[in-house]
């Protein structure tokens, strides 16, 4: 099976004034499909920028990359836009949706840049994808009638419409309480059980356990790369805390 | 995008923020509103005249005492060589002239048995309603006999018949008192509707015989004024040149001094007043373009307000595969949508206003098809200029920096 993303000696220097800053010196690696990885690190190891460029936001230095068989590093800002349409799915930190929009509409966002999507389909498609984040419901709704649990759904489904070959996520639960994170988590796993490649930056380890996979950075190179040994289970731990408020409620 | 897709969007952009949208329209709504009614007055001036001119005939010749611009109303002038001898050898010695009347001008009040009037007083030959094209309604224009002897006989306007009598009475054979003088009403000409120059009711007018004028009203021998109207297909060229070696042979007036008269055709005097008009028009309308032009940086400047302010909208975008070029077009877009329709609501307020002038303060106004189109294309020009930098602006925007911002 080959990988979907393949990664040779990529270089990224960021020109500032008279400075060159070096923020990623030289990364090599392969995510194969069905693959849960973790980017960790601390700011300014290069984890972000390594992300931006799988995200195809930006180009490398120089170094290959190759997204799903097509090398991408050289491609120019309009073929790159197309790249990002068809094959990568992002989840921000901060939800990035449109606000005075409708969840649904919001999660059509993407099928609007593309060719050949009716109105209807893009409705569909949208609907269903809600639906597969457990919010079927709440279609109309704006992103300030949705908890912040919930718009990180719609910003999943809105990801997931046009069947990404990858979806990137960074720092996903960052904004989240605890209980609220592993529910997005949960998620996650249940995506990529289902057989979706999914690559996420987090600078907290407990969050970085629900991978399979961690890769470490420090200082713009990769120092770690390791398959996660106590992977922990969100479906697990959400079922334990229920069962800890009825306890706790039973007990008041 | 599809630009079915690109048009949607940019309308429910707009919507999100309707007051913010149809404030920064209103520059333009008013633009373009002003630049219409402003055409449309000065349009509506010129094809008053140029019908009055029709009605009235082009063949009239104007002498006026005095080296006047144009016809001067008003009482007697300083000027008191014009003569009604000068009126009979004009008659006799120029070919052309069909009919003839001396002028003069006062104002009066009029007294009736139960009202009284202020009014204009015209003294005329007997063949004004010739030389004016205008029709009695009631009652018989005085004669050449009332002329010569100076006869106190009135015909009254319309609107004056309505002041003094009741509108749409016949006070033929009744008695009005014109300084101090009791004069017999024999008629009252038909409706001629305002005059070419706003405020001026033609109707608001008694006209009595020139000699009567002369001898019992003013006390003068001289007249102000000749009025000719020439024969059809006359040489009007001629007849002011031969007009003017008469008179400056009469009054002695040695080569190279002034005329103490003037000499106008209608013709002249249409022309002087609608290049009056159009040059009125183009002024006006340079005005009101030029609140077009800050209705359009006001559009430029929400823009890019509106740019800063979606930063983070456009970051993601980007992401999700927008194409620099969608972005531009989806912010060009938004300001071309604005602009059109606050173009089209300006065309609308302009006729508004064009029928409110009309209506309220009697100017005749007419929208010309020509001030809609350019003032509208006007409008998209602005959008599509005043536009384009903002949405430049947005499409160049870095997809990381702009999902940072704050």
């Amino acid at each position: 099976m080959s990988a979907v993303i393949s990664v040779r000696d990529l270089v990224k220097t960021y020109t500032v004034g008279d400075l060159q800053v070096p923020a990623l010196r030289g990364v090599t690696l392969d995510v194969q499909p069905g693959e849960f990885v973790a980017l960790t690190g601390p700011s300014g190891s290069g984890k972000s920028t390594f992300m931006h460029l799988l995200g195809c936001l930006d180009r490398p230095t120089a170094g290959h990359y190759v997204l799903n068989g097509r090398d991408v590093s050289t491609l120019d800002a309009r073929a790159l836009a197309h790249v990002r349409n068809d094959e990568i799915g992002f989840v921000f930190q901060g939800f990035n949706l449109l606000a005075r929009t409708s969840a649904v509409e919001n999660v059509e966002l993407p099928m609007l840049y593309r060719r050949g999507v009716t109105a209807r389909e893009r409705h569909e498609r949208a609907a269903a994808a809600l639906q597969s984040v457990g919010l079927g419901d709440r279609l109309d709704h704006h992103p300030n009638q949705l908890s912040g649990g919930q718009q990180q759904r719609v910003a999943i489904a809105r990801a997931l419409v046009n069947e990404p070959a990858l979806v990137l996520a960074d720092e996903p639960t960052g904004n989240l309480d605890t209980r609220t994170s592993i529910e997005v988590m949960q998620i996650f796993q249940r995506l990529n059980a289902q057989g979706l490649t999914i690559v996420l930056v987090t600078h907290e380890p407990d969050i970085a356990e629900y991978a399979t996979r961690v890769v470490a950075f420090r200082d713009g190179r990769v120092r770690g790369d390791r398959p996660v040994a106590a992977r922990r289970r969100a479906e697990q731990e959400l079922v334990a805390l229920a069962a800890q408020h009825t306890e706790d409620a039973l007990i008041a | 995008m599809s630009m079915w897709n690109t048009l949607w969007i940019a309308v429910k952009a707009l919507r999100r923020n309707a007051m913010r949208t149809a404030l920064t329209a209103l520059g333009l709504i008013i633009g373009v509103a002003a630049v219409i009614v402003m055409v449309a007055i000065g349009n509506g001036a010129r094809a008053s005249i140029e019908s009055q001119i029709k009605s009235a005939g082009t063949n009239i010749i104007t002498v006026n005492a005095g080296a006047g611009f144009g016809p001067v109303r008003g009482g007697a002038g300083a000027t008191t060589t014009l003569t009604v001898d000068d009126a009979e050898a004009i008659r006799d010695e120029v070919p052309g002239v069909r009919y003839l009347s001396p002028g003069l001008n006062t104002r009066a009040q009029l007294i009736a048995e139960r009202n009284n009037w202020n009014t204009q007083v015209q003294g005329t030959s007997a063949e004004l309603p010739q030389i004016r094209s205008w029709p009695m309604q009631f009652g018989l224009f005085f004669t050449d006999t009332d002329v010569r002897s100076a006869a106190k006989v009135a015909v009254l306007g319309s609107a004056a018949r309505d002041q003094l009598f009741g509108p749409g009475a016949d006070p033929t054979g009744a008695t009005i008192r014109l300084k101090n003088q009791p004069f017999t009403v024999v008629g009252v000409l038909s409706s001629k509707g305002q005059s070419s120059m706003p405020g001026q009711d033609q109707d608001d007018t008694v006209v009595i015989p020139y000699t009567t004028m002369q001898k019992r009203v003013l006390g003068v021998q001289h007249v102000s004024s000749i009025t000719i109207s020439a024969e059809d297909n006359a040489p009007q060229a001629q007849m002011t040149a031969a007009i003017t070696d008469l008179l400056r042979q009469r009054h002695r007036i040695h080569p190279g001094d002034d005329d103490d008269f003037s000499v106008r055709t209608m013709e002249e005097f249409a022309t002087m007043l609608t290049s009056t008009t159009t040059t009125m028009t183009y002024l006006l309308a340079s005005i009101a373009a030029v609140s077009l032009l800050v209705g359009g940086i006001g559009i430029m400047n929400i823009m890019l307000v509106s740019v800063t302010e979606r930063t983070r909208e456009i970051g993601l975008r980007l992401s999700v595969g927008a194409r620099d070029l969608d972005v531009l077009l989806q912010f060009l877009v938004e300001a071309i949508v604005m602009s059109l329709a606050g173009g089209a609501i300006g065309v609308a307020l302009g006729f508004g206003a064009s029928w409110a002038v009309r209506t309220l303060l009697q100017w005749s106004t007419q929208v010309t098809p020509g001030a809609v189109a350019l003032s509208f294309g006007c409008a998209a020009a602005i959008g599509i200029f005043f536009g384009f930098y903002p949405a430049r602006k947005a499409a160049s925007l870095d997809p990381i920096d702009a999902l940072r911002y704050e």
